[in-house]
């Protein structure tokens, strides 16, 4: 992987696993009490890359490869976090971070509360998620209902590589711990970085596409897909809006209320399950705050409450423009 | 004939050295076959007087604190208190064997360990009594909140102490633990974390003889909780966990090894919970009046005072003093718990996030919202 160094003003082409990697390298040269720990962090650079140079810049001290024990691994993150070291901490696929769960839930996220603030836990954890790459099982999980279930995380997910950049390095700077969650099917997507450009901060929605007929309301993995089908609905007579959350936690309801009740039409598009999910929460947030703009139900685009399927079969379950198009139709609702 | 009869005796020619060879001699990390005992033996003349008795007093005045809480239970003005009663050795130990920069992790029943560190006995209460989570300030204090999960204190503990290690700043971590705790998979990761990182940490673990009501021989099948020590690369202590100048000894020596470079340690000092799991508990259930009553007679302060009247170190007068220190600290306790606690509603949305969510800012509004209204009724 080519090296992106920071350069006032530089923009040139990165993969968004390009511009994760030149957030790390530049919030370790920032801040000497950043610290990457996880399994094969360091020689290897990681499963994905994303670590890859930062052993060789900032030493095995910096960016640490542990035993293979992602509650060992979290445990430790917040010793140091508690020590005033700002970790970061990578679990290599989604699945692995469940055995992490209780130092997650019991621990980094109420840290801060069970100490009346004493005892704040600056911890990034790093979790690439969700399908598409022809992973088996195990491998391509979306869990980000279980973290933005529990109080104390901020959860975020990326969608571009610009965002890659900037959610990431402000994710690092935040005193509250952050589920970092990549969507490792836009590892290898290409766009300009510009690593100076002012980043919209964690917890604002962005518009990415305007439109006048209906709202599709998406994050990570799945803007892409909305993107597609926004351009595709345009043959059927529909002017779709795309508005990229970026943030589950904190939740942008004035963002997603204010495009919702100025179209009256919306979509929630994920493609983790749909029963008790996020795409849950923002419908019933948005019926019980928009109802008397809505022109329609607000409607569930989801994958399906199965176990991750086999990797020959995931396109059966990932919401794909058709399933998003469908969706859009019924929006033509009369009562 | 299965595969693990064709295990050879001998190095296998070829047998490539580095990883997959013994990389340690396991034997001077096993522990002693019996546990360390210094009161009645010859390690106690030695001993330095002013520390015994400063032991003695800290026995008797965390005997009356154990007493006192146990009591106020019953009253309804502790929510729960699992009582160190009969663990009192390794309680004030723990509390007051580290420096001021080390750090200390202590599990839910360590209440008495984390007075004796020196905070404020009525602060490490607040979780127990339910007005707060952690009453003491962890920073200031270098004591971390009692955690209730069991084991997941103990990386954070190796990692504070790797952190620390970094810095290179003198720093030791004693992570406490029960019997029970040694079951947990953080356990295990903790363990291994310190060993492989050279992370300056005591384990201690507190063998009482039961996990609530499972006795140690369904907890373990080792030969002793220390042996698992061996399997990690550290070495393993036994100590008699109610001879307090045996585990101020242990202890105080395995610091040393970890302030001076030398690594982890695990310690497993074998002790009895003279009380239930807590008041919500029935032991009467699960062990033998026998037993119990075998284990009053091994009780720490009267091990300790026994053999400090029979060298001359305690007279009634000391003895008297340390009781009226105790005494001093239950009136405190009692008066302190029959008021009220103030309680302030806003403070469940104070510290959740370093920044309030909008949502958390709605609910607090909500909230102010209906205690207006019903002080308004």
């Amino acid at each position: 992987m080519s090296t992106l160094t920071q350069t006032s003003g530089a923009t040139r082409t990165s993969t968004m696993a390009q511009a994760l990697n030149a957030a790390l390298r530049d919030s370790m040269r920032e801040d000497p009490g950043v610290h990457l720990l996880g399994e094969d962090v360091g020689a290897l650079g990681g499963v994905f890359r994303i670590t890859d140079g930062l052993a060789a810049e900032f030493g095995a001290d910096r960016c640490l490869d542990t035993p293979l024990a992602e509650a060992g691994i979290l445990g430790t993150a917040i010793g140091m976090a508690m020590y005033g070291l700002r970790p970061v901490v990578e679990m290599q696929f989604d699945a692995f971070a469940y055995p992490a769960m209780e130092q997650l839930v019991s621990h980094v996220a109420k840290m801060r509360n069970r100490t009346a603030g004493r005892l704040p836990m600056p911890i990034t954890i790093r979790i690439p998620y969700g399908g598409g790459i022809g992973g088996v099982e195990h491998h391509s999980d979306s869990s980000e209902a279980y973290y933005a279930g529990t109080p104390g995380l901020h959860v975020v997910t990326p969608a571009t590589v610009q965002d890659a950049y900037g959610l990431l390095r402000a994710s690092i700077a935040s005193d509250d711990p952050v589920v970092f969650l990549e969507p490792k099917r836009l590892y290898w997507s290409k766009a300009e970085l510009d690593v100076a450009a002012a980043v919209e901060p964690v917890g604002k929605a962005v518009l990415r596409r305007t439109g006048r007929s209906a709202v599709l309301i998406t994050y990570g993995p799945s803007l892409p897909v909305c993107l597609e089908a926004a351009q595709a609905a345009q043959a059927e007579g529909w002017d779709l809006a795309v508005l990229d959350l970026r943030s589950l936690v904190p939740f942008d309801d004035r963002t997603v209320c204010e495009v919702v009740r100025s179209l009256g039409r919306a979509v929630v598009v994920h493609e983790s399950t749909g029963f008790g999910g996020v795409g849950a929460e923002i419908a019933a947030r948005v019926t019980e705050r928009c109802f008397h703009h809505l022109a329609a139900p607000v409607i569930r685009v989801t994958g399906f409450d199965i176990p991750y399927p086999p990797p020959m079969l995931e396109h059966h379950h990932l919401p794909g423009v058709d399933r998003i198009l469908d969706a859009v139709a019924r929006l033509q609702w009369e009562g | 004939m299965t595969v693990l009869d064709h295990r050879p005796t001998a190095p296998v020619p070829g047998w490539l050295p580095g990883a997959t060879s013994p990389r340690t001699d396991p034997s001077p990390l096993l522990p002693d076959s019996s546990p360390v005992r210094v009161l009645g033996t010859p390690a106690f003349q030695k001993a330095d007087p002013e520390l015994l008795l400063d032991l003695y007093r800290r026995l008797v005045v965390g005997r009356r604190y154990n007493q006192q809480a146990t009591t106020l239970t019953k009253q309804g003005r502790l929510a729960v208190y699992p009582a160190s009663t009969g663990q009192e050795a390794c309680q004030v130990v723990a509390g007051s064997v580290l420096q001021p920069q080390d750090w200390l992790f202590p599990s839910y029943r360590d209440t008495l360990a984390v007075v004796s560190r020196g905070v404020d006995p009525l602060e490490a209460l607040t979780l127990l009594r339910g007005n707060a989570h952690t009453g003491y300030d962890p920073v200031a204090t270098r004591t971390a909140p009692l955690c209730t999960p069991l084991a997941t204190q103990a990386p954070h503990a190796v990692g504070l102490a790797h952190a620390a290690r970094l810095r290179g700043e003198p720093v030791v971590a004693l992570a406490m633990l029960g019997d029970g705790g040694t079951s947990e998979g953080d356990f295990h990761e903790a363990l291994n974390f310190a060993a492989v990182l050279n992370a300056p940490v005591v384990f201690l673990v507190q063998n009482n003889g039961y996990a609530i009501s499972v006795p140690l021989t369904r907890q373990s099948a080792a030969p002793s909780l220390a042996h698992k020590a061996v399997g990690y690369g550290m070495p393993g202590r036994l100590v008699d966990g109610n001879d307090a100048p045996a585990v101020h000894a242990v202890l105080a020596e395995a610091v040393e090894r970890a302030r001076s470079g030398g690594g982890p340690t695990l310690v497993e000092a074998l002790t009895y919970r003279l009380e239930a799991h807590t008041n919500a508990d029935d032991a009467t259930r699960y062990r033998e009046d026998a037993e119990v009553t075998a284990w009053r007679e091994h009780d720490p302060i009267l091990l300790m005072e026994r053999e400090l009247r029979d060298c001359g170190l305690l007279d009634d007068a000391v003895a008297a003093a340390a009781t009226e220190q105790g005494e001093q600290l239950a009136a405190r306790m009692r008066a302190e718990f029959h008021a009220e606690p103030e309680l302030d509603p806003a403070s469940l949305f104070r510290h959740v996030y370093a920044e309030p969510t909008p949502q958390l800012l709605e609910q607090a509004a909500q909230l102010d919202a209906e205690l207006a209204a019903e002080a308004g009724r």
